[in-house]
């Protein structure tokens, strides 16, 4: 079946089974592997993207789910190439990785998070992150990056350029 | 790992669906959100020969105020029903579980509707409707009927719908006297090794537990307990009357029991029952 998805403002349009799922339309018919799979159960969160601006796990979706809606992926987060999303810069500030597999889809859930509650406590913050894990245990400087890029956009801050 | 190979039909309106749930017969899936049945088949525990993807039916994504209960369309997500102002007000109980089933990437995709057609007793939201003496409404072939939440859940994973009904509303009683949601598990986005909810409501008092048999149970020794005079701490002894909990890695069947009695017990004492 054809399906058709607008990436990072960019359309695309393959013809796939449809069991393809979300996460390998991605990374093998759009050939963009910065979105990782982790556990492939829906537990990790490495594949998380947004859907129409909201954070999904792509691992469970079928790409037929996604046809004629919006994807992000962390390649799309940054408005061009060489710049930053703001929460990326957090990231890097912050030391909010070790490994760094699961920083793509930690990215993209924290930036949704944010999307829906820009001024987070540290509670909050922590609760909308339980739907990714980060077996290096990196959690403590995930959530100060996180708690910083709030309080980057709250000053207005305009966050990131290399 | 990817699922085995299905037909895909997108249906555009819930008649659509319900005539290729006939057309496709019993090896036929509904799909709404996924978050049940994706995983299951990408396990290949399920193999649907044909999904019928009803995902984009956005007509029955709401919560409205009925005057005598809460009507809510089987396709509201459980992001909707958590930032649902109708159930802030109405029914809290419902707000709150919702923001307590799996993690925010979970609630951005599943559905009141799916979750309860799905039928699986460690499932949070089941427990609450089943609680609420909520109505469950199908639609079929011949058009539509009420189900009683108390005979919607049949055995594990299975309901009182038929293969060719698609669920299309859940209605609840407004709960705005006391209520509480007790949910005992060992990490943040994992279903419940126990769960307990109370709820008081005009004409009611339910509590039910999750994950304390093959389908979600009324806890209805509790329940007779409180309508002949007994305090919270007295009723609760009774809450693991008639379960048949399960047995796995996270639990005993007497360690779910013990559960069962005390998350009964601090449901009881935070809903003023």
């Amino acid at each position: 079946m054809k399906v058709s998805v607008e990436i990072n403002g960019r359309a695309v349009s393959h013809d796939v089974e449809p069991r393809t799922l979300l996460v390998h339309y991605i990374r093998d018919h759009a050939g963009l592997t910065g979105t990782n799979i982790g556990c492939d159960t829906t537990s990790c969160g490495a594949c998380t993207v947004l859907l129409d601006g909201e954070s999904v796990k792509s691992c469970t979706l079928l790409a037929a789910q996604a046809d004629g809606r919006r994807v992000t992926t962390i390649e799309g987060l940054a408005p061009e190439t060489g710049d930053w999303h703001p929460m990326q810069e957090a990231f890097r500030q912050h030391h909010a990785l070790q490994c760094g597999y699961c920083t793509p889809g930690m990215v993209m859930a924290a930036v949704s998070l944010l999307d829906e509650i820009p001024d987070p406590t540290e509670a909050q913050v922590r609760e909308g992150l339980e739907g990714n894990l980060c077996r290096c245990t990196g959690y403590h400087n995930i959530v100060k990056a996180v708690l910083a890029a709030a309080s980057a956009a709250k000053a207005g801050s305009a966050g990131g350029r290399r | 790992m990817i699922p085995a190979k299905f037909d895909y039909y997108r249906a555009d309106s819930a008649d659509e669906a319900i005539s290729l749930l006939g057309e496709h017969g019993e090896d036929a899936k509904l799909l709404a959100g996924g978050h049940s049945l994706l995983p299951l088949m990408k396990l290949r525990l399920a193999t649907p020969s044909a999904l019928i993807d009803v995902g984009r039916l956005s007509d029955l994504s709401y919560v409205r105020d009925a005057g005598d209960h809460i009507a809510i369309g089987a396709l509201t997500r459980h992001r909707d029903l958590q930032v649902s102002p109708v159930l802030a007000t109405h029914v809290p109980v419902l707000a709150h579980v919702a923001g307590l089933v799996g993690d925010p990437q979970v609630r951005h995709r599943g559905t009141i509707g799916g979750s309860l057609a799905h039928g699986d007793p460690a499932s949070d939201l089941p427990a609450v409707v089943l609680a609420l003496g909520g109505t469950l409404v199908a639609r079929g072939p011949g058009g539509e009927r009420q189900i009683d939440a108390g005979s919607f859940f049949r055995g594990f994973l299975e309901t009182a719908l038929a293969p060719d009904e698609l669920l299309v509303e859940i209605r609840v009683p407004k709960c705005e006297a006391g209520w509480s949601y007790q949910k005992f598990n060992r990490r943040a986005q994992d279903w419940a090794i126990v769960g307990a909810v109370a709820t008081r409501y005009a004409g009611g008092t339910g509590v039910a537990l999750v994950n304390m048999g093959p389908t979600p149970v009324r806890a209805a020794a509790v329940e007779s307990a409180l309508a002949s005079g007994a305090g919270a701490a007295q009723a609760a002894e009774a809450a693991a009357e008639g379960t048949e909990p399960t047995d796995d890695l996270n639990a005993s069947p007497e360690y779910r029991r013990h559960l069962a009695r005390t998350l009964v017990r601090r449901a009881l004492e935070e809903a003023g029952l």
